[in-house]
This record gives structure tokens, sequence and C-alpha cells, in this order.
């Protein structure tokens, strides 16, 4: 059944991919759709029969490398965590891969994009199920250049190929930090299988290794460069400028790839290598302060953009931080909690964005919008859901996992814990700010758009509203129904061997005692941001431009997202583009040219010349030439040596 | 003064310079080239006479005859080629005869 799960989007994609002409395009939404959906279900059997066992189960599939001291093997790691990304991938992306029915409607090529797809779940399937970290580091790759085909899916906009190769080289950071990782923890433990590894982790404590001519602690290096990888692929600060820029890919894209899945390959990562992780607590510090500053940086970044999908995924990163934040505390239940649920409502939402892009024609920017509610009912009512499940608002998903986060920073006592509570508390009131401006801006007030869109303006078809109630469903109700599971009472006999809390540093076990004014400032914000975003938006449209300009020099560096791009540029691309330029100019044309093929040239020129001057074409000369040459072999022979 | 050997080779000797300077020196005419490569010819002729009488070897002077041969069918060819430039470039001066420069 395992396999079938994993297996079945790929052969989706396989058929969709290399027939997609001859079963044309309705066959291969069909058949894409089809395995998804049958994939879902199975997934959600396959998390019930993990969680009655008691063991975690592998399923060896075949050998793959077999040299000297690596031994690799393809197989399938079922555990609770990996159950629980199961269900996720599957389910989220089957309505995603419905969704795009409905989205994607009169594309020229629905096929290619429903076999990327299904594709893209396929590898991701792998990398949660990896037993190892080759396989891990295969579903990483995978994921990543799917995001990159998926992204530029529009290949003929030059902004959707700026973005997908923005986002592929943002990644080769991280994953260039993921492999020197993967190698050292080679060198420390001999093996590549998560089960070694993590056996002989308590016994590498202490231990030291050269890096770059300093000796460090092997364990804290081999998991900073570990989080380098996820800090790229889960788009954390410095390494987030590529996640904006992905939104040029279709929204179905966004909403799978950099919302549900893709981007919480990450958290996912740092959770299952938690047994490494909690025995190296300096690069968990580094994670938690990572995580907790990506939470605020990318919320102030998302007050101030007008294009509805930046919000959103400004929003992804910020919550992708509290993600990592939570991880920083141990609380890594908690953050795969946090994980479950953004899948479903971060889906949603964008699903929502979708929704609203496809009834006003293609527009994205919000102050083109306004008043939409009217014609988008059903839309409207699920993106509230997901909204206010995003703003962490009681018996929402959200609430549960983001306050369990706080609440665990908080008990955890650290400095770092009290650094990331602080931030994430401040960053939930923005939050509730930006997701309510979008509610405020896109559905209510004075229609902003023209008579002509407004009139245009329409409700999605079913088959793109079905999977939007859907995941309110589970937006709704999941968090209710998994806080005992995840986070809760039942925590220890949910997770079993899968995720490892070191007793002294288990911060969910002590959240429970945290002060009642920790447990509700973060609501307390939450509501003030939605407060201050009804005054903003519906009560005084005025004020946030009278605002802007008298606080223009903040608007600009949040509109700007703090400059990241622009220091980029300046600092590595104008950089490289100088060293490139200098490298051509003088190493490869002055030096290599000059000296190689046009020298060689020059030289065989200048030699010809000289030697066509001797043909003079006189007769006489010529015979000189043989009487000299005889007269002078004569003399040879003649007079011997 | 007895003539020997040394006396004919001397002569065909200083014919065989002399044909070679014709050739060299000479700037105007192609005809004196000719006539010069006659005179080589002649020169090597004699050799092969002179020492066929000398050595009682007639294949010598059986080869003189090839030689006379050759060169009466080679100066014919030369004049005949002489004829048709001269028809088609208007002048058979050495000077201007440098197609082969490159």
């Amino acid at each position: 059944m395992a396999v079938a799960v994993v297996f079945l989007p790929l052969l989706g994609a396989v058929i969709a991919g290399f027939f997609g002409r001859a079963i044309g395009d309705r066959g291969a939404q069909l058949v894409t759709c089809g395995a998804l959906l049958l994939s879902a279900v199975l997934g959600c059997f396959l998390f019930r029969d993990i969680l009655a066992s008691d063991e975690v189960r592998v399923i060896p599939l075949a050998n793959w490398i077999i040299a000297g001291g690596v031994d690799v093997a393809w197989s399938l790691r079922l555990d609770t965590l990996s159950g629980v990304m199961i269900v996720v991938v599957t389910v989220v992306s089957s309505m995603v891969h419905v969704y795009s029915i409905g989205y994607m409607h009169g594309d020229p090529s629905i096929p290619r994009f429903m076999s990327f797809l299904s594709l893209f779940t396929f590898f991701m399937l792998a990398l949660v199920t990896s037993d190892n970290f080759v396989q891990l580091f295969f579903g990483w790759e995978g994921v990543g250049l799917m995001s990159y085909l998926l992204v530029g899916f529009w290949y003929d906009r030059p902004s959707a190929n700026a973005a997908a190769i923005k986002a592929f080289l943002v990644n080769r950071v991280g994953d260039f930090g993921f492999s020197l990782g993967i190698y050292s923890i080679f060198v420390i433990f001999g093996s590549l299988d998560f089960s070694t590894v993590f056996g002989a982790a308590p016994k590498a404590v202490g231990t030291t290794m050269e890096f770059l001519g300093w000796h460090v602690d092997s364990l804290t290096l081999a998991c900073i460069l570990l989080f380098i990888g996820a800090m790229g692929k889960s788009a954390q600060i410095p390494l987030h400028t590529w996640l904006p820029d992905a939104m040029e890919g279709p929204t179905p894209v966004s909403a799978l790839i950099h919302a549900a899945t893709m981007v919480t390959a990450g958290v996912f990562m740092v959770a299952r290598l938690s047994p490494l992780f909690e025995y190296a607590p300096t690069a968990l510090g580094v994670v938690g302060i990572i995580g907790g500053t990506t939470a605020i940086f990318a919320a102030s970044i998302g007050m101030a953009q007008p294009d509805i999908k930046k919000v959103v995924a400004y929003s992804t990163c910020s919550q992708l931080g509290y993600m990592f934040a939570a991880a920083g505390v141990s609380a890594y239940g908690a953050a795969i909690f946090h994980l479950f649920t953004h899948a479903f409502f971060k889906g949603l939402l964008f699903l929502c964005c979708g929704s609203v892009i496809h009834a006003m024609g293609g527009e994205q920017d919000m102050r083109r919008m306004g008043g939409l509610w009217r014609k988008t009912p059903i839309t409207y009512v699920t993106m509230w859901i997901g909204a206010l499940s995003l703003s962490a608002i009681p018996f929402f998903s959200g609430y549960y996992s983001k306050d369990t986060i706080l609440e665990a920073a908080w008990a955890s006592g650290s400095a770092v814990g009290r650094y990331a509570w602080v931030l994430g508390t401040v960053a939930a009131l923005m939050t509730a700010f930006y997701i309510s401006r979008v509610m405020f801006m896109t559905f209510h007030g004075e229609p902003r758009a023209g008579e002509e869109a407004m009139h245009h303006a329409h409700e999605s078809p079913w088959v793109m509203l079905i999977p939007l109630i859907v995941l309110a469903i589970g937006a709704t109700l999941f968090g209710f129904l998994g806080y005992d599971f995840f986070v809760g009472n039942e925590r220890v006999a949910f997770w079993k061997s899968s995720i490892l809390v070191l007793p002294q540093y288990d911060s969910l076990a002590v959240a429970e005692g945290v002060p009642a004014l920790v447990r509700f400032m973060p609501l307390i914000f939450a509501l003030i941001g939605i407060a201050i975003a009804y005054v903003f938006y519906i009560a005084d449209p005025q004020l946030p431009i009278r605002l802007a300009a008298q606080f223009r020099a903040l608007y600009l560096f949040l509109l700007n997202k703090w400059y990241f791009d622009e220091l980029y540029d300046w600092l590595f691309v104008r950089t490289a583009f100088v060293l490139g330029n200098g490298l051509w100019r003088s190493g490869d044309g002055a030096v290599i040219d000059g000296f190689g093929p046009n020298g060689v040239a020059a030289v065989t020129r200048d030699l010809a010349r000289q030697a066509s001057r001797l043909q003079t074409g006189y007769l006489y000369h010529y015979a000189f030439a043989m009487m000299i040459g005889l007269v002078a072999l004569v003399t040879w022979y003649l007079f011997p040596r | 003064m007895l003539i020997g050997l040394a006396h004919y080779l001397t002569v065909a000797a200083i014919l065989f310079t002399l044909g070679i300077f014709g050739i060299f020196l000479n700037r105007k005419n192609v005809i004196i080239m000719l006539m010069s490569i006659e005179l080589m010819l002649l020169a090597v002729t004699i050799n092969f006479v002179a020492f066929s009488v000398f050595l009682n070897n007639l294949i010598g002077q059986a080869f003189a005859m090839f030689v006379l041969t050759v060169a009466a069918a080679e100066a014919a060819i030369g004049l005949a080629i002489l004829v048709v430039y001269f028809r088609n470039r208007g002048t058979i001066r050495v000077e201007d005869i440098n197609m082969m420069k490159g």
C-alpha cells in the first residue's frame, strides 16, 4: 500500500507526460487526478495503519549505491512523522490537482502541467519517506527541479523565467550547505542510514572535526550545514528572496509547492533529524533565532505589499519562521503540527487567491479590487476561514498550532525561546493585520475595479470550489482534532520514536504551565491587528495613505522588502558580473585567445607572408635556386666529412 | 700538343657554364634561354662522346644521339609554346613572365 501511495503519482505523471498528446487534456486531467485521489485515500488508510503499529516500518525497494563504505538503498520509512507528511502531501496535492482542472482551463499545455504537478508530488513523497540522507537529497533536489519547472511554467514570460532561475539558484546556495552537511554526517558516522546515524548520535557528542582550518564540534557543524539547506528550501532569512518571486508561477503551484509542501521540507527535515539536533543545542539555537527573525521580518514586509499573492507568499515565509522557532526550542511536535494546519489553511488561502484572480480576469493588485464578496460568496467565506485560521483566532486550526509554538517558546525558558516568543507575538499582530488587510481590500469596501471588470467578476466553477471547501473544513477542524495527538497529552504515544526530545529540553511538557498573560497575549495582539486593519481599510480608507506619506521611509523600506534584492544585486550579482566581464576580457580574450588560437594564426600568417616573398615568379630565380641546390648537394657528397 | 680527355671536358664545362649564365643573366628574351638550354645539352653531349671514345664504350655515343633527338624535340616544343605565348600575351620578355608569383 505504501508503495502504491508513493508511486501512483509517478505513474500518473508518466502517463500524462509521455502520452499527453494521445489522451488529450481531459485524459491527462482524469489520469493524474484519479491517481492522486487514490493515493490520498490510500495515504489516509496508511496513516491509520502506521498509528496502529508500534515500530518503525522500513520497506526496502532496491539497492542504489554500494561502493566501499557507502551503502545506500531505496526504501520507504514509515513512522508517524512520514505518515503525517504523506497525509498532508497527498491530500493537499489531490485538492490542488482537482482545482487545477478549473484554474488552468484553456491553457494550451494542460498535460504538461498536470504531469509536473504529479511528478512533484512523487518527489515530495520520496522525500518524506526517505530512510537515508541520499534519498532525502534525491527528493529534495527533485522537488527543487519541479519547483523550477512549475514556476517557469509560462515560459514565454521573461519574468517567470527569471523567477524560476532565481528560485533554482538561491536553492543551490542552500543545497550546497545541505550536501556539505551530508558529507560531514558520513565523515562522523561512516553511514548515511537514518537508524544507524541516530543510534550513534549520542556517542558523537563532544567530538570535534576540522572545518576550514577550525576545530569545531562535529554535530553542531553537521546540523548547521544541514540547516542551511533547510533555510534555502524553506525560504528563511537570508535565503528567502526566491519565494515571493516564485509567485510568477500558476496559483495552484503556489498553493501546492510554495505553501503546503515543498517549502515545509526544511521543517520536516529538522524534525526528522531531531535525534541529531537534540545533541547539538547550539545548532538548535541558530534554528530558533533564524526562525523567529524570519517570522517578524516577513510579516513586516507582508503588511505593505499591494500584490495579493505576494502578501500570502510573505505570510508563508513568516509562518515557516514560526515552525523553525518551534523546532529551535525542541518543540518538534508543535512545528509539525503547525506545518500540518498551515498546509491546509495556507493552501486554502492560495487557492482562494487563485479564485479571486480568476474572478478578476488575472488582476493581482489589491488596490484594484474591493467589494467582491457579493460576486464570489463561497470564495469569500472559505477565504475568511483561512484568514482567521492564519490569524490564530480561537477554534480555527491555526490557533492551536501557533499558540502552542509561542507557549513552548516561552516555556523553554532559554534566551532563544524568549527571543522567539517576543518576535512571534509581535508577528502575530502583523499577521492578523496583513491578512485582514487582504480580506478588506479584496472583498469589502467600494469596488475599485472598473465597471466592466466588476461586471465580468464571477464565482469560480465547482471544480475549483470543492477543493476550497475541503481545505476549509481541514483548516477549521484539524487543529481541534489534532491538538491532543500532535502536542497535547497523547503526543508521546502519537510520535513514538519518530521524534526524539531529550527530557531536559522538553518544552512542550512545561508549555501547559505558562502564565495566562503569555497564553493570551498572541490572541489579544491578533485581535488588535484585525481591528487596526478594519480601521485602516474600512472605517477610514484615507488613513493608511496619510500614514504612508508621513512615514515614507519606513513604508518604502517595507514595500521594497527591506532592500534585500537590491543588496544581493549589489553584493553578488554585480560582483559576479564585474568578475565575469574582467575574466572574459582580460583572461579569455587577451591571454587565452591572444596566445592561443589568434596568436598561432597571426604567426602562421606572418610566416606565410615572408615565404611568399621568396616566390618572385621569374623562371631564372627558380632555376638559380635549383642550381644552387644541386651544387650544394654535389658538394656535400664529393667532400666526405 | 696531344688533345686529351681534359681538353674535351674543359670545353664542355665552359659551354655548360656559358649556358647557365645565359639563363641567369639574360633578362630580355626567352629564345635566348632556349638556346642556352641547347648549349648545356650540347656540353653534356660532348662529355658523353668524349668519355665514350676514351673508355672505348659505344653506349656513350648512342646516348649522344638520344640527347640530340630530345634536344630537337624540346626546341620544337619550346618554340611552339613561345609562339602561342606571344600570341596570347603580346610579349616574350623574360621580365614580364612572372605569372607564377603568388
